[in-house]
């Protein structure tokens, strides 16, 4: 089917067709860049131009402050990092845990089943800070022996919180998975562990990793939320520092910091989704 | 001697539709029996209950002689006896050609990984499709998947295969070379019941024809009876429809 090309001459009526598209580009990017230029220019002069606009600067942007608190959000930020990865590895490996029991069939997994089901309820019901703080207040009130630290037990109410929505995630996957890859595995003498394992969870597991992923972006934020109970994240030492030069602009060096972090994070979301976009439309 | 595979009495109801109404059927050591049948006579149906996908409404399915629909039993350990290929190929999208063919080997009857990689490339060579080994199924044309599909059945060494419709979905050009290979395989022997809307393909690997109406076996005979002096009147219907007018 395919031949050589190099023979060939485009026509007149070709020759034009490209010529025009060619315009028609050049013109669309010069009037792209001319109406950025112009939304850009309006936003700096309404807001520099605002009548309290000095005073904001002063109190949100103040450079020197801003080289002053930045070592100890850096430091802070070090925390919500660490908490970020074993969070995120935690409840995706409960979520999935979770999925899987949901799925299994048969009797005798009946109350296995059931705990599962209102695992998912209670815990996309329950808000975040009402388990950060019955885990790292209430627990700890209990006096047990070998009690751990604040940290983990924060950490601990994060997991189970997003345990409960990553679950879902991985259910919807292997719901996905049509019901005659099962068949075809089945017939093939596998077992029902085995379909799981070889046939349907890596196809349920390609198909949900940007949802996976955005719900990882989403964590990445929440994990603040442990300086609740003590321990000081980026935005607790951004608040800290705030009270000490009353001035708000740390606030705006913990904000810039955190889309940074995300950046990578969400280019990689975007990635994979695009990747699976691709590879559904070439079947 | 027994048969490989007795049917007595199945039935099998949708809802409230009767798709298999008592239906009888023997099939002997290395015979080639093709079901026929209207879309709805139960000829995918009957297939998917001797692979137990479905559980029977009444009726006994025997094995070697050995019954298999007693709930008793455990259906993983007779679906490794039998091979099935499907109408949509139903290739797992996310493994290659070679792990296509080895996961159940392998998984199921306990390989090492070596051995059935050789088998399967082996089986891959015979039907001149071991330069896609590696290749993930979208990657090939229907006719391609389904013949893989097939080896697939085959290397798990089945006493049984039962090919439903496997050449319904594909191009008129690709069917050749899916018919071709289940020739060879009727050549060495081995033991299959096919549903079919092929009737020249029928007539030249069956042994036996089955012709299905209302979830029973109406008509059956060797190809050149059933096909060309057909004695019933549902069957006659039945293909002087598909005749080209």
């Amino acid at each position: 089917m395919t031949r050589s090309d190099t023979a060939f001459t485009p026509s007149a009526v070709q020759l034009d067709r490209v010529a025009w598209r060619r315009r028609q580009t050049i013109r669309s990017i010069l009037v792209a860049a001319l109406s950025t230029a112009v939304l850009g220019a309006l936003l700096v002069f309404a807001v520099t131009g605002a009548p309290g606009w000095d005073r904001v600067r002063q109190s949100f942007l103040d450079p020197s402050i801003a080289a002053d608190a930045l070592p100890d959000v850096l430091r802070g930020l070090w925390l919500n990092i660490r908490l970020l990865v074993f969070c995120a590895l935690g409840s995706l490996g409960l979520g999935l845990v979770i999925a899987l029991l949901r799925t299994l069939r048969g009797p005798v997994f009946f109350p296995v089943r059931a705990l599962a089901v209102s695992y998912t309820y209670t815990f996309r019901g329950l808000p975040l800070i009402i388990v950060i703080y019955v885990l790292t207040l209430g627990v700890p009130g209990l006096r047990l022996q070998g009690m751990p630290s604040v940290l983990v037990l924060g950490g601990a109410a994060l997991v189970l919180t997003y345990s409960g929505y990553l679950a879902e995630v991985f259910r919807a996957g292997i719901e996905s998975v049509h019901p005659s890859q099962v068949a075809a595995a089945r017939s093939l003498g596998l077992t029902y562990r085995q379909a799981m394992r070889h046939v349907v969870l890596p196809q349920a597991v390609r198909r949900v990793a940007p949802p996976l992923l955005n719900d990882t972006v989403a964590l990445q934020k929440d994990v603040g939320l442990v300086s609740l109970a003590g321990p000081i994240d980026a935005v607790r030492a951004a608040q800290i520092s705030t009270a000490e030069h009353f001035n708000y602009t740390p606030y705006i060096v913990a904000g810039v910091l955190f889309v940074l972090l995300a950046i990578p994070l969400i280019a990689v979301t975007d990635w994979v989704t695009l990747r699976a976009a691709r590879r559904q439309a070439g079947r | 001697m027994t048969a490989v595979l007795a049917c007595q009495g199945v039935r099998k109801v949708f809802g409230s539709s009767v798709v298999l109404d008592g239906l009888d059927l023997e099939v002997a050591e290395h015979e080639v029996v093709a079901l026929i049948g209207a879309s709805g006579s139960g000829k995918s149906t009957l297939l998917r209950c001797v692979n137990l996908l479905e559980e029977l409404d009444d009726g006994t399915i025997h094995l070697d002689g050995s019954h298999i629909t007693d709930p008793r039993v455990n259906p993983d350990l007779v679906r490794r006896k039998i091979g099935i290929v499907f109408q949509s190929y139903n290739l797992f999208p996310h493994l290659s050609v070679l792990d296509n063919i080895t996961l159940a080997p392998v998984r199921v009857h306990k390989r090492s990984v070596s051995s059935a990689r050789a088998q399967a490339l082996e089986l891959l060579t015979r039907i001149g499709l071991a330069d896609k080994a590696s290749a993930y199924p979208d990657r090939l044309s229907g006719g391609q998947q389904q013949r893989v599909a097939i080896v697939r059945a085959l290397v798990n060494a089945p006493r049984l295969l039962l090919l439903d419709e496997v050449t319904s979905a594909l191009d008129p050009e690709l069917v050749g070379e899916v018919l071709d290979l289940i020739s060879d395989l009727k050549r060495d022997g081995m033991t299959m019941v096919l549903a079919t809307h092929e009737m020249n393909f029928a007539r030249q690997v069956a042994d036996r024809v089955c012709f299905l109406d209302g979830g029973r076996i109406v008509e059956q005979g060797p190809p050149s009876q059933v096909l060309d002096a057909p004695v019933e009147p549902r069957t006659q219907q039945f293909l002087r429809r598909l005749a080209p007018a």
